[in-house]
């Protein structure tokens, strides 16, 4: 009852708003840390505040921020509720960035279950919160088998088991110090097992990430300066999949313009800025802060006119975007070329496209296809964990395996080092909902031949 | 003729726990077999070990006698762990089999309050569920305030030698099984445990030359009392000498294995063994990738012959421990002086103690030791400690002493047997503790002294002494985190020469001790310090590991919060509507005192306990 939670209060998928409740002492501090407008810690109570969710320098959501302090809310602790706007993906992202600045998941029910202890509601109601606790506990469980696919579930597993035996083995090394035909774990030895065990934990969190792209779409922005034919590349992405196109709420100022299936893989097209209703984004893009809108989406189509030279405005936004996914699209290939091509020479991906006749649009289906591994992976095998509490335990525990080479660098004792790996051992647990301390003590049994 | 407590057996439990009692002044009677057998060590001739020895520090910071007889009685000290890090250092003791009991004798003839008789308890009275006294064997009826049964392996025990099976308690002892009887009669649940123990040889008729010697530790003389100074000579210490089973040895047992009682010997064994003591067989059968197994011959005494052979306990025939035995390296020409066996006996299902070691069925009975499915020594003694402490503060009607898990091991043995129960008899691990930073080896006085004060268990001028060293930590510490080192040309070249990074700013000597190769010797050169070692080492350990040890704390408290939120007594679980039933039926058996200790329970599940909680909150608004 001391910490402080946060679970999305909205049920997910559903209206264009999700609201992220965090509740508890910590409540408002957790939020400062990750959102930039007012200060949230001089706001007054029952107030409601514009401003950004930001992931280190990154925009992550543009929100809108309630503030209600202790007593009289809710749960009567502070509360802090986030609406955000970016659908499923950046909510999740939201949630996850509260989890990992110090906030807990809520657990089914939990909210309604402080807002009980302290007092918020009264006796009649309490048979009704255990009734509540029990059933999402149940709803819970239920969608955590689902979302852990087979393998990802396999995979973790594995890891555990792994781990465990790491950790059986040290602390063999303390319980039975003097049998000597098991082998003693030195710092050295940890090393390579950590880098294993990273190694395998990257990879889940990359599955995952992609994993959410299979779920959620990737988030595609078309831009180039004023009649390089963005719109009829965008007119043709969607013609081509007509039956799909709809109209899905994102955030208030980008509109998802429609979703392409590219073999079973959604292409959310985002209109930024409305490209069809301004015409002058390149002039907005000259302004830091429509440069950070492109930041924000999973790729950028960066479209060019074949028929005219490329100016330095071109140059210096694809230099901008070195590091992320694009493509550049050479559109109006059928009139006569005066563009330069020696001048994006250091470029990767570029596609020659015509909007008449379709040409270059099953290129640039490959290059997206290459781009996020989408012809290995298997959509039908899941492997990946979806939910944003797990996704924070994977990240989390990357975090301690760091710790832990640091650790070896300092040369801090092994049984130290230890107390690092039981955590990672148990978040993995708490992904895949077993957490018992007793699986060590017949771990060691198991493993190794003791006694006297 | 009334007593405050009657202890009934004069093992490691019942000595600690009549002292206790006598020393918090009450009339104490120890009731034993054989007043030979005092403080006897059927097994093992050792005190002590990783966690273990951990404990037996804690006994004397309590206040317990086990540490300093040790002390007194010890043929070789080593410090286990020496190389790794602060909170798994523990100490172990050879220690002489007949010098233990004569010094455990000693201490409890010179303590006032306490009386020894001999004799075989057999029933308990019992009026109205409170013990009111114990009836022995021969009639008599004793009557008690308070009565600790420490039993040991004596309840309706056998012993185990290929297809035989004997009533009798270890080596030969009589056993009891009128006590049995007597509380099942109290419907008390008890389980079978078996436990096992090696062949003894002959020291004279082993060729020491095919053997390693292992001797003890010689860096420092270590006691485990704080409170005593060693007395002791390095070089007069005993050695232990090891070796290694071989495929003969192997291939004997393997063409016996059905001769073994657990194997087929006997077919009608209920008890359930030790995983962490698994007989010869066992190893060679569930291990059966393993070519050898490693062996101590350890020494029983400096004033007879016997020599155990650690790693070797089995329940064959006698003829095949024989030739066994002769297959090992040195031992070719071996005369076992003892066989090894297994012994069968009752113990109480733990879970229906509360966590003061009092019974729940029958108020102001006690139970410690391996009546209460330990196994081991030290887990015996420091029960024994808590149920002797708890006894006498029952009679003052005080309440109970009960340890938290992150205060000593001893806090997390006693909870770990009343919230899981035992399915084999419980043995200390480190791996058991979850604040083992915490409950280190150096430290068991900082932890527990205070409550041996509380209770009048240590010397004032100890006391005072203790309190000193508390003082001296803090001003070291405070003097090192207030000094800072300024850089200079000179400072800078010691650095380097010692393989460390050059400063640029002033660091203070507390962080600057945080690097690995910086020793307390090299911040002498600068900065005056004339503590005594202890307190030095307190000093250290608290810079070097800062970061662990505060993480270890902020969850101490995480855990001491939810330990705060208590059950009351009488609720009843069946009355909790959404309770999932196997929580429901564990929480009835265990019926914990508070959240925290619920959270503990497996099958138990988190749900259960928020459901418990709200159940609990509504209780509250009720009243």
């Amino acid at each position: 009852m001391d910490d402080t939670i946060v679970g999305i209060s909205t049920t997910m998928g559903v209206g264009a708003i999700s609201i992220v409740r965090l509740s508890g002492k910590e409540a408002i501090k957790i939020a400062s840390k990750i959102y930039k407008g007012s200060n949230l810690k001089k706001v007054k109570s029952h107030t409601i505040k514009y401003g950004h969710i930001y992931s280190g320098d990154e925009i992550i959501d543009e929100v809108l921020v309630s503030i209600m302090k202790t007593p009289n809310t809710y749960t009567k602790e502070d509360i802090v509720e986030i609406n955000c706007h970016g659908g499923i993906t950046t909510t999740n992202k939201v949630l996850e960035l509260c989890l990992t600045n110090g906030a807990r998941l809520a657990e089914p029910g939990e909210f309604t279950k402080r807002a009980f202890l302290n007092g918020r509601i009264d006796l009649t109601q309490a048979e009704g919160v255990m009734n509540l606790i029990n059933s999402k506990t149940e709803q819970s469980r239920k969608m955590s088998i689902n979302q852990l696919g087979g393998s990802t579930s396999d995979q973790i597993k594995k890891l555990r088991q792994y781990l465990i035996e790491i950790i059986a083995q040290i602390e063999v090394n303390i319980d039975y110090p003097e049998y000597e035909d098991i082998e003693v774990l030195e710092n050295e030895h940890l090393k390579p097992k950590l880098s294993k065990i990273k190694k395998t934990l990257s990879k889940i969190i990359k599955d995952s990430e992609q994993g959410k792209i299979i779920k959620e779409g990737i988030d595609t922005v078309i831009v180039g300066r004023p009649n390089v034919g963005k719109s009829s590349i965008l007119n043709m992405l969607i013609d081509e999949e007509k039956a799909i196109v709809t109209d899905v709420a994102g955030t208030t100022r980008d509109i998802v313009e429609g979703q392409i299936n590219l073999d079973g893989i959604l292409i959310n097209l985002i209109d930024t800025a409305g490209i069809r209703k301004t015409k002058n984004i390149v002039e907005k893009i000259g302004v830091d802060k429509s440069m950070q809108l492109l930041f924000k989406n999973d790729l950028v189509l960066y479209v060019v006119n074949n028929n005219e030279d490329i100016t330095d405005e071109d140059i210096e936004i694809l230099n901008k975007l070195n590091d992320r996914n694009y493509i550049i699209i050479i559109n109006k290939n059928d009139l006569e070329q005066k563009l330069n091509i020696e001048k994006l020479k250091k470029y990767k991906n570029i596609v020659h496209m015509n909007t008449i006749t379709n040409e270059g649009l099953e290129e640039l289906k490959n290059i997206i296809k290459k781009m996020y591994n989408l012809e290995t992976f298997d959509s039908k095998d899941m492997t990946y964990v979806t939910n944003a509490k797990s996704l924070s335990l994977l990240k989390k525990s990357l975090k301690e395996i760091h710790k832990i080479e640091e650790g070896i660098e300092k040369e801090i004792p092994i049984d130290l080092l230890e107390i690092d790996l039981k955590q990672i051992w148990s978040n993995l647990g708490e992904i895949t909902g077993e957490t018992l301390h007793d699986e060590l003590i017949d771990q060691l049994f198991n493993q190794f031949c003791l006694g006297k | 003729m009334k007593y405050d407590v009657i202890v009934v057996g004069g093992g490691h439990a019942g000595c600690e726990a009549s002292l206790a009692a006598a020393k918090m002044n009450k009339k104490t009677l120890l009731i034993t077999s054989n007043i030979m057998n005092i403080a006897d060590m059927p097994c093992n001739p050792s005190i002590g070990g990783s966690a273990k020895g951990i404990v037996v520090r804690e006994i004397d910071a309590l206040g317990g006698v086990m540490g300093k007889i040790a002390d007194k009685s010890q043929i070789q000290m080593k410090m286990l762990n020496d190389k790794k890090g602060p909170a798994v250092k523990a100490l172990r003791a050879q220690v002489d089999k007949k010098i233990y009991p004569e010094e455990m004798l000693k201490e409890l003839k010179n303590t006032d309050n306490l009386e020894i008789m001999e004799s075989f308890v057999s029933e308990l009275v019992v009026d109205m569920n409170k013990i009111v006294g114990v009836k022995t064997l021969d009639g008599q009826e004793l009557k008690a305030k308070s009565v600790i049964l420490t039993t040991g392996t004596y309840m309706d025990s056998s012993i185990l030698i290929g297809d035989k099976r004997e009533a009798s308690g270890p080596h030969g002892e009589k056993t009891i099984n009128d006590l049995s009887k007597s509380l099942k009669k109290h419907n008390f649940e008890l389980i079978r445990l078996k436990t096992g123990t090696p062949p003894r040889i002959d020291k004279n008729t082993v060729d020491f030359s095919q053997t390693r010697e292992e001797p003890g530790s010689k860096d420092k003389k270590y006691t485990f009392s704080f409170k005593g100074r060693p007395t002791y000579k390095y070089d007069d210490q005993m050695s232990c000498h090891l070796i290694y089973t071989n495929s003969t040895t192997h291939e004997i047992i393997n063409k016996n294995i059905n001769k073994s009682s657990m194997y087929g010997g006997l077919n009608d064994i209920e008890g359930v063994g030790p995983r962490y003591c698994p007989s010869i067989e066992d190893k060679i059968v569930r291990f059966a990738d393993k070519d050898k197994h490693q062996l101590f011959l350890e020494p029983e005494s400096r004033y007879y012959d016997d020599i155990y052979i650690q790693g070797l306990s089995t329940s064959f025939p006698k003829e095949i421990q024989e030739q066994i035995v002769k297959t090992l390296p040195g031992l070719s020409n071996a005369k076992i002086l003892k066989y090894a066996y297994a012994i069968e006996y009752d113990a109480l299902k733990p879970t229906q103690l509360h966590q003061s070691l009092e019974t729940k069925m029958i108020e102001n009975l006690f139970t410690a030791g391996q009546i209460n499915g330990t196994s081991g020594y030290e887990e015996a003694a420091c029960q024994g400690l808590l149920a002797g402490i708890n006894a006498s503060l029952k009679i003052d009607k005080k309440k109970p002493f009960i340890l938290k898990r992150n205060e000593a091991y001893i806090g997390v043995l006693i909870d770990d047997l009343i919230t899981k129960g035992v399915q084999d008899p419980y043995r200390l691990l480190t791996s058991r503790a979850e604040f083992r930073l915490i409950l280190r080896h150096d430290n068991a006085d900082l932890r527990l002294s205070k409550y041996a004060e509380k209770y009048g268990l240590i010397e004032e001028e100890e006391y005072k002494k203790f309190q000193q060293k508390e003082r001296n930590i803090q001003k070291l510490e405070n003097k090192l985190k207030e000094n800072k080192l300024k850089p200079s040309e000179e400072v800078n070249a010691e650095l380097l020469k010692i393989g460390s990074s050059i400063i640029k700013d002033g660091i203070t000597f507390f962080n600057l001790l945080k690097r690995p190769e910086i020793t307390i010797s090299f911040i002498k050169k600068f900065i005056n310090i004339d503590d005594n070692e202890e307190v030095i080492e307190q000093v250290v350990i608290n810079s070097k590991y800062e970061g662990y040890i505060n993480k270890a704390y902020r969850e101490a408290e995480k855990m001491i919060r939810l330990e705060n939120k208590k059950i009351p007594k009488n609720i009843d679980y069946n009355k909790i509507q959404n309770l999932a039933s196997e929580a429901r039926q564990k929480l009835n058996e265990v019926r914990p005192t508070s959240i925290g200790q619920a959270i503990r329970i497996s099958g138990v599940n988190p749900s259960d306990v928020s459901i418990l909680m709200v159940y609990l909150k509504k209780g509250g608004l009720d009243e």
